[in-house]
């Protein structure tokens, strides 16, 4: 972690418990979600349907998170924040910086030569409660975008990328079975981004959208801990550079209302040629 | 695939038969007027709704609310007190004062060592109520 960002969450980390006084994090626990990868409430690698921060129907909610990703062969980082007002609607934006390492060397960009794209993020709650709405089957149901923006574009374009900017369109249904302590997600993601855009958006194998499935499942331990995995299909449009599913298996501990930990075991399959990249991912969330 | 499916059998295994006795799970009688003392300890500990309870005959609140517990669990008690919506009525309960009485509740049957299985299936049977208490 960069002093930069360090300063920018130990801000936020003080502000939260400042804001603490006030009409704010009226939601239960664990219940705004952690911010997934790309910026979005959610879990690790997968929007959920709930709109992130801890604000209730009646408040406005905010997090920082922090998220690195550490496999055989590479590092990812992610830095971001988002809004949720009236838990209605969410407002992102991220920062993500994949190090090549000394793949870099392979791929003639030279040692650890990193790739930056920044990602905005908004998402609309359209029905359902995922926590009040027990009596029934009906999930939560949010859609969202995600615009991203590859600060490599030549580079991406040199490796078979087509644009180095794109638009990902999802439907996130979430639902908790309290009585079964369950939380299940499904979302639908409409996308051309290759390795969720660090590779650029469509190639030379396929440059059209295509619609991908992802799911999470967990398990609610206690009302502060939750232990699950998750499962995210992707596209494979660069000729030579295979792309191929992502897994985690995730543990979310919420300390208390301002803090949450997400520790997981991620499964990325081949990336940039080097296959078989497991790792630990670990993502800090500070906010109220 | 194979996990999952594994993993929805079980689940569905335990939630069959798992319904009519949540009463028993949970304990007996004594245990929710325990477990009620206490959430009104976490209640007062609470700015956003000590002032409504506050205001409240706590010995009749909380007798009713024992009462009113016992029979969502399937219990053998008898609610004699409103239905949801009439005794909320007009008090502008909000979903914030909704989530901070049930965080009261899941804090008191922590303390009273009710397993978190059994505390998450009497919240999703008042979780809907909610419909009849915010905002009414």
């Amino acid at each position: 972690m960069t002093i930069k960002s360090f300063l920018f969450l130990t801000t936020f980390f003080y502000s939260s418990f400042a804001l603490a006084n006030y009409d704010v994090s009226g939601k239960l626990l664990l219940t705004g979600g952690a911010t997934q990868i790309e910026g979005a409430s959610g879990g690790g690698i997968t929007p959920w349907a709930f709109i992130g921060g801890n604000g209730t129907k009646e408040q406005v909610g905010a997090n920082a998170f922090y998220t690195s990703v550490i496999t055989s062969d590479y590092r990812l980082e992610s830095l971001g924040v988002l809004i949720g007002i009236y838990d209605r609607l969410e407002l992102s934006l991220a920062r993500q910086v994949f190090d090549t390492q000394e793949v870099g060397i392979l791929l003639g960009l030279g040692r650890s030569y990193k790739i930056k794209q920044n990602i905005l993020g908004l998402k609309i709650k359209i029905i359902g409660d995922a926590v009040l709405d027990q009596d029934s089957w009906l999930p939560q149901i949010s859609i969202g975008t995600f615009y991203k923006e590859n600060r490599q574009g030549a580079t991406i374009k040199s490796l078979g990328a087509r644009a180095d900017h794109g638009l990902d369109i999802y439907l996130s249904a979430t639902k908790i079975f309290l009585s079964e302590s369950i939380l299940a997600n499904i979302t639908l993601r409409s996308t051309k981004a290759n390795q969720m855009g660090i590779l650029g958006f469509g190639g030379n194998l396929n440059d059209s959208l295509e619609l991908q499935f992802e799911s999470s499942l967990a398990y609610l331990l206690t009302r502060k801990l939750a232990a699950g995995f998750e499962f995210r299909t992707k596209p494979d449009n660069l000729k030579g550079i295979k792309e191929e599913n992502w897994g985690d298996l995730f543990l979310a501990w919420a300390p208390t209302k301002n803090i949450s930990l997400v520790g997981s075991y991620a499964l990325l399959g081949t990336i940039a040629n080097k296959d078989n990249q497991t790792g630990y991912y670990t993502s800090l969330q500070i906010g109220f | 695939m194979k996990f999952l499916i594994i993993f929805f059998a079980i689940i569905l295994s335990r939630s069959s038969f798992a319904d009519s006795n949540l009463f028993n799970e949970f304990g007996d009688k004594e245990k929710i007027v325990k477990v009620v003392d206490d959430m009104f300890v976490f209640v007062f500990l609470d700015e956003r709704i000590k002032p409504t309870f506050e205001k409240l005959d706590l010995v009749k609140t909380k007798a009713n609310l024992v009462d009113f517990l016992c029979v969502t669990m399937n219990g053998p008690c008898t609610y004699s007190g409103q239905n949801m919506k009439r005794a909320h009525k007009g008090n502008e309960v909000t979903a914030t004062h909704f989530f901070a009485l049930t965080e009261a509740l899941q804090m008191s049957m922590e303390k009273n060592s009710i397993a978190q299985r059994v505390q998450n299936k009497l919240i999703a049977k008042l979780a809907p109520m909610s419909k009849d208490i915010i905002n009414k």
